[in-house]
């Protein structure tokens, strides 16, 4: 009898062992994204573009501060529809020690001075040109703002038109204690 | 006489060739006198065997110089894919005839190969220039490969196919012999194809139609048979032409469906006169040949075939064509209609060799069940290359 | 559960239908037989010996060889279905509601059901992934009830079997030698056997001689094979195991290479090269004037410093020079670049005259660089066209009048130039649109005249990297090594046994290919003048293949 049980054990380990390989390839299959992708929490990468001033923007050189983050490009109607929303909170943030970096897609400068100057927006941008920082926090959809607290970690991604109120509530979010 | 002249001669060498040891095999079999008959069936077989060796022999011949010629391996395009097709069948015959010294399989085998030489050539027959994809050395291994896998494989449905006409009893009516038959008038419609298209093209018919296509581009068509159905809001540009019958929506080809309407007129027009001259079932006609077949025999011998053909199938089909696609396409299975197909293939004899290991689908069985692997493989070359257009398409 | 013990003595497991020891039929079926049945050497399948909980009802249920040939037979019949129409990977539309109506446009109503049923995916599905698993599970379970049993069965084999054994294989003989002494026949026929390369066994007169016994495993090394594959397919789901990205670059830019962190890719130049060939019947037949001779892509790839971060292109090092080509990847690091797709003649620069509408005289041309226009452009000191607005891609006015670019490429650019000129030093407003001009001052002396385009190829590639390739090689040479032994070796077995009375008895068994096992008993039977064996299948004696022996004998 010994014998027996032996033998169902070692079968229903087998099988469970199976299907337990294959239900989570199945689910992770249907549930997960083949590429690992950023999520809130993790550390946001660090990147360093050149802005519209000429100079190099770091993001570590912020640690300590929050950062707001958006991507965006001059065909893009509601990265424009949150523009001026974006720029007068930056205002009002950046004294509490809140940037706003704002990150062009492989624009030519012209095109995103230009498009700059016309909404009457001055906050700090930069140019993305080899797209190696959109790669970089997988950004497919615009406008796409990720919000990163001042340790540097991602606090919260938001995809699409942000409204007035959502930008105040995420600034403070990462606004330094 | 240039080298691809020399080719296409010595391809209508082995046609010839082929045609020749068909009758030689058949007269040895069918001799019955009591003197010496015996004998002289063995010098008779012999015989036909030496021919098909030397029709073998100019059909590689045909091989060798358009590989020549061309600069790439013949296999990049219909016509020359089924013509080497018919190449390795007739090869494999000539191998398992060595292991088992059996002339009697030739008597279905080369008359296959006869069709499917003959079918390929009304394919245009023109060298064509290889497109990036094809332009590499794994076109040679694998396409040369999985041909001779599936060739072997076919010589299990040829011998199961000689098994059926002795096993089957014609002289009673049932599922088995309408099958038999369906099979045999399938055969007559391959004749039928080849017969349309000679006397059409021999009469010189052309006519050109403009179309639209599926992308909704107008686009231009020669039919070389009159066009019973047209293509997709079909033009006629041929002064005098007909105008076809029936129009066909865009996403079926209406040459390609006049052809096969074509052939299955004609097929089925000399198979109705086949039945009138002889009074006969074509099964009852080839019965008598096959009589002294040892059923046994046959049924290993089909048996052996899907063995020797089922891991040269695996090695050309599957996993030549995996590391090929990784190479080309970085990914080594995209389920391609023409690669799911080589799986279903490979599906289906993994099925036979279980059936007939566990389950003892031995002898009738197991000769259907050939026959069947045989005309997915045929599915394979026809329908997934002609009617199913993906990556692997030739036409 | 009681184990079944034969005459002999030998305590069999339940299920045993020939016992392992002697050799005698056990079950009621298997002594009806005329020939044994001998698959698995008449061991128990396993699954057969328990039936009682759930677990062995389903490990049964996996173990059927019925059950794994109908799941062969599903999987065949299921895939073929997803070559009916095209699969949704072949076709080219963006989102899910341009493929539903790819399929109901096309194909009718028949082509919406398919997408309903979620066959224009077929083999992404769940229950096609299900499908397989169970395959697989059928796979490893029947291979471990059959396999380990057998293994036991052919490492214990006796010499010497009992009689109802050995008239129960197929090809058997009984008799007396046919000339000369018995004495010696059994050394005869060892000294023969050993020269055909069998393994000769004997206790006192019996004789046990055996070949190609390692061709049993080649189904459950081909087996092991194949779960490893789909081991290795499995792990394609898990991220980081597989990148599959592309990109689109055109000549002269530099682009980060996506899921190839610390890449970036330059193109120097797309070639496209025809066959100059005349046309085919083929050709003509489908109206394609020239066949394809190559896609290339000349790139540059470089590498970030090590200890860069994203962005940061200014210490960029030149890895290699290649030509992606069709076939001809660019490997590096374990990811390859293909060359996929390509657009020829996408608009780089646009030039214009600066041209007097009336006397129709330029003062000069003015080249804009689309992807990276200017803020002015100086002709002399006195005329000069500032560029105040650019649309890469105008597709329009909004509501409130404003002109609109649809993407950031130049498909249709259009321009608003501001014209300096002697006569107009304040400038001139001109909206320049291909094929359009608005001029919202009124009427201009000057106009921007389209004088010529320059443009640029861009290239499709993909990225690829692949993790599991190695699992897969190992698992799909595997698999054709099982394939080959189990398929090109069989296994062998004559068994010879010689009684007091100097008679002979004999039995051959192999797995398969009794045509060549004759063979060797026809040696056999001539060198020590054995009593001629007897297929018991075969009922036929008049055969082609007996007819041509005799003639070469």
């Amino acid at each position: 009898m010994d014998k027996k049980r032996k033998r169902s054990i070692i079968r229903g380990v087998i099988l469970a062992v199976l299907v337990i390989a294959i239900g989570f390839t199945v689910y992770s299959s249907f549930t997960k994204d083949k590429v690992e992708l950023l999520t809130e929490g993790d550390t946001a990468p660090d990147f360093e573009l050149v802005g519209l001033d000429g100079k190099k923007h770091r993001l570590s050189d912020y640690r300590g501060e929050g950062v707001m983050l958006n991507f965006w490009g001059t065909w893009c109607e509601p990265c424009k529809r949150e523009m001026p929303a974006m720029d007068r909170q930056y205002d009002v943030f950046k004294d509490q020690g809140v940037n706003l970096l704002t990150i062009n897609i492989a624009q030519s400068e012209f095109e995103v001075q230009n498009f700059l100057n016309n909404l009457g927006v001055d906050f700090p941008t930069v140019i993305d040109k080899t797209r190696d920082v959109m790669t970089a926090y997988n950004v497919i959809d615009l406008p796409a703002s990720i919000f990163i607290d001042p340790n540097g970690k991602v606090v919260k991604i938001k995809t699409g038109e942000m409204k007035e109120a959502d930008i105040i509530s995420h600034m403070e979010m990462i606004k330094p204690e | 006489m240039s080298l691809i002249d020399l080719s296409g001669t010595l391809l209508e060498v082995a046609f010839i060739a082929y045609l020749v040891a068909t009758l030689l095999i058949g007269g040895s079999i069918k001799s019955k006198k009591p003197d010496g008959a015996q004998n002289r069936a063995n010098k008779w077989g012999r015989i036909a065997i030496l021919v098909t060796i030397i029709g073998f022999l100019a059909h590689l011949g045909y091989f060798i110089t358009r590989w020549i010629y061309s600069g790439h391996a013949p296999v990049s395009n219909m016509f020359e894919f089924t013509t080497a097709f018919g190449m390795f069948l007739v090869g494999a015959f000539i191998l398992i005839y060595f292991m088992y010294r059996v002339t009697a399989l030739g008597l279905a085998a080369l008359p296959i190969a006869l069709l499917i030489i003959g079918w390929a050539a009304m394919f245009p027959q023109e060298v064509t220039p290889l497109v990036p994809s094809l332009q590499s050395h794994w076109l040679t291994i694998h396409v040369i490969t999985a041909a001779l896998g599936q060739s072997i494989l076919a010589i299990s449905a040829v011998a199961g196919l000689i098994y059926l006409l002795k096993d089957v009893d014609t002289k009673k009516k049932g599922k088995q012999r309408f099958w038999l038959e369906a099979i045999l008038y399938f055969l007559v419609l391959i004749v039928g194809n080849i017969v349309v298209s000679t006397v059409f093209n021999v009469a010189g018919y052309e006519a050109q139609y403009s179309y639209v296509d599926k992308n909704g581009i107008e686009q231009q068509i020669i039919y070389n048979v009159p066009a019973i159905f047209g293509m997709n809001e079909s033009t006629t540009l041929t002064e005098g032409a007909m105008d076809p019958l029936i129009e066909v929506p865009a996403f079926i080809h209406g040459l390609k469906l006049t052809t096969v309407v074509w052939s299955i007129i004609a097929g089925t027009i000399i198979y109705i006169l086949i039945r009138l001259i002889t009074r006969r079932r074509i099964a009852d006609m080839l019965q008598p040949l096959v009589k002294k077949v040892n059923l046994q025999l046959f049924d290993e011998i089909g048996y052996r075939s899907v063995l020797i053909g089922f891991p040269v199938f695996s090695l050309g089909a599957l996993v030549f064509a995996m590391i090929w696609a990784q190479e080309a396409w970085g990914r080594f299975w995209g389920w391609d209609p023409k690669e799911v197909w080589a799986l279903i293939t490979w599906l289906f004899y993994a099925a036979f060799l279980h059936l007939r290991l566990s389950k003892g689908w031995e002898g009738n069985k197991s000769a259907w069940l050939a026959l069947i692997g045989f005309a997915i493989i045929i599915f394979n070359l026809v329908v997934v290359n002609l009617v199913i257009a993906g990556l692997h398409s030739y036409a | 559960m009681k184990n079944v013990v034969c005459v002999c003595g030998h305590e069999n497991p339940v299920g045993t239908k020939i016992c392992a020891n002697c050799g005698r039929p056990l079950t009621e079926e298997a002594k009806s037989q005329k020939v044994l049945d001998m698959k698995y050497d008449g061991s128990a399948i396993r699954s057969k010996t328990y039936n009682k909980s759930i677990i062995d009802k389903v490990w049964n249920f996996f173990s059927s060889v019925k059950v794994g040939v109908a799941l062969i037979i599903i999987t065949l019949v299921v895939s073929s279905i997803g070559t009916i129409l095209k699969q949704e990977a072949f076709v080219e539309a963006g989102n899910e509601a341009g493929r539903a109506a790819f399929y109901e446009e096309s194909y009718g109503s028949f082509g919406k059901l398919y997408y309903n049923l979620g066959f224009s995916d077929l083999y992404n599905q769940i229950w096609y992934l299900v499908l397989v698993a169970m395959l697989g599970i059928s796979i490893i379970v029947a291979s471990i009830d059959r396999g380990i049993p057998l293994h036991k069965s052919l490492k214990n084999q006796r010499v010497r079997r009992h009689e109802s054994f050995m008239k129960r294989q197929r090809v058997i003989a009984e008799g007396t030698v046919t000339t000369g002494d018995s004495s010696n026949t059994i050394d005869a026929v060892e000294e023969k056997m050993k020269k055909l390369n069998y393994k000769v066994r004997r206790e006192g007169k019996a004789l046990l001689a055996e070949k190609g016994r390692f061709s049993r495993y080649g189904p459950y090394i081909n087996h092991l094979g194949l779960i490893i594959f789909l081991v290795g397919v499995l792990l394609h789901k898990f991220p980081g195991i597989y990148v599959d990205e592309s990109m689109w670059i055109r000549e002269g830019e530099t682009r980060a290479i996506p899921g190839m962190d610390g890449y970036f890719l330059e193109n120097k130049e797309f070639i496209f090269e025809t066959h100059d060939n005349d046309p085919t019947t083929a050709q003509i037949q489908q109206g394609v004037n020239a066949v394809a001779k190559n896609y290339q892509t000349d790139i540059v790839l470089y590498k970030q410093a090590d200890d860069a971060v994203p962005g940061q292109t200014d210490q960029l090092e030149v890895v290699k020079e290649y030509s992606i080509r069709v076939n001809h990847p660019l490997e590096h690091d374990g990811y390859a670049l293909y060359q996929m797709d390509f657009r020829l003649n996408e608009l780089k620069e646009m030039s214009f005259q600066l041209t007097n509408k009336d006397t129709g005289v330029s003062l000069g041309e003015v080249a804009i660089d689309l992807r990276n226009p200017k803020k002015e452009y100086i002709i002399d000191e006195n005329i000069k066209v500032e560029l105040m607005e650019y649309y890469p891609d105008f597709s329009g006015f909004n509501n409130e009048g404003a002109p609109q670019t649809l993407s950031p490429n130049p498909n249709n650019p259009a321009f608003i130039f501001n014209m300096i000129t002697p006569e107009h030093p304040d400038g001139e407003i001109s909206f320049v649109a291909i094929q359009q001009t608005v001029e919202p001052t009124g009427d201009n002396t000057y106009k921007m005249a389209f004088s010529g385009i320059d443009t640029v190829n861009m290239s499709g590639l993909t990225i690829r990297m692949d993790k599991t390739i190695p699992i897969l090689f190992v698992g799909g040479f595997i698999f054709l090594l099982g394939l080959a032994i189990g398929s090109y070796w069989n296994h062998r077995r004559i068994w010879i046994e010689q009684f007091e009375n100097g008679r002979i008895r004999l039995a051959a068994h192999t797995n398969k290919n009794w045509f060549s096992i004759k063979k060797d008993l026809d040696a056999i039977t001539e060198y020590a003048h054995l009593p001629q064996y007897i297929d018991q299948l075969d009922d036929e004696k008049e055969t082609e293949n007996d007819e041509d022996k005799k003639e070469e004998s």
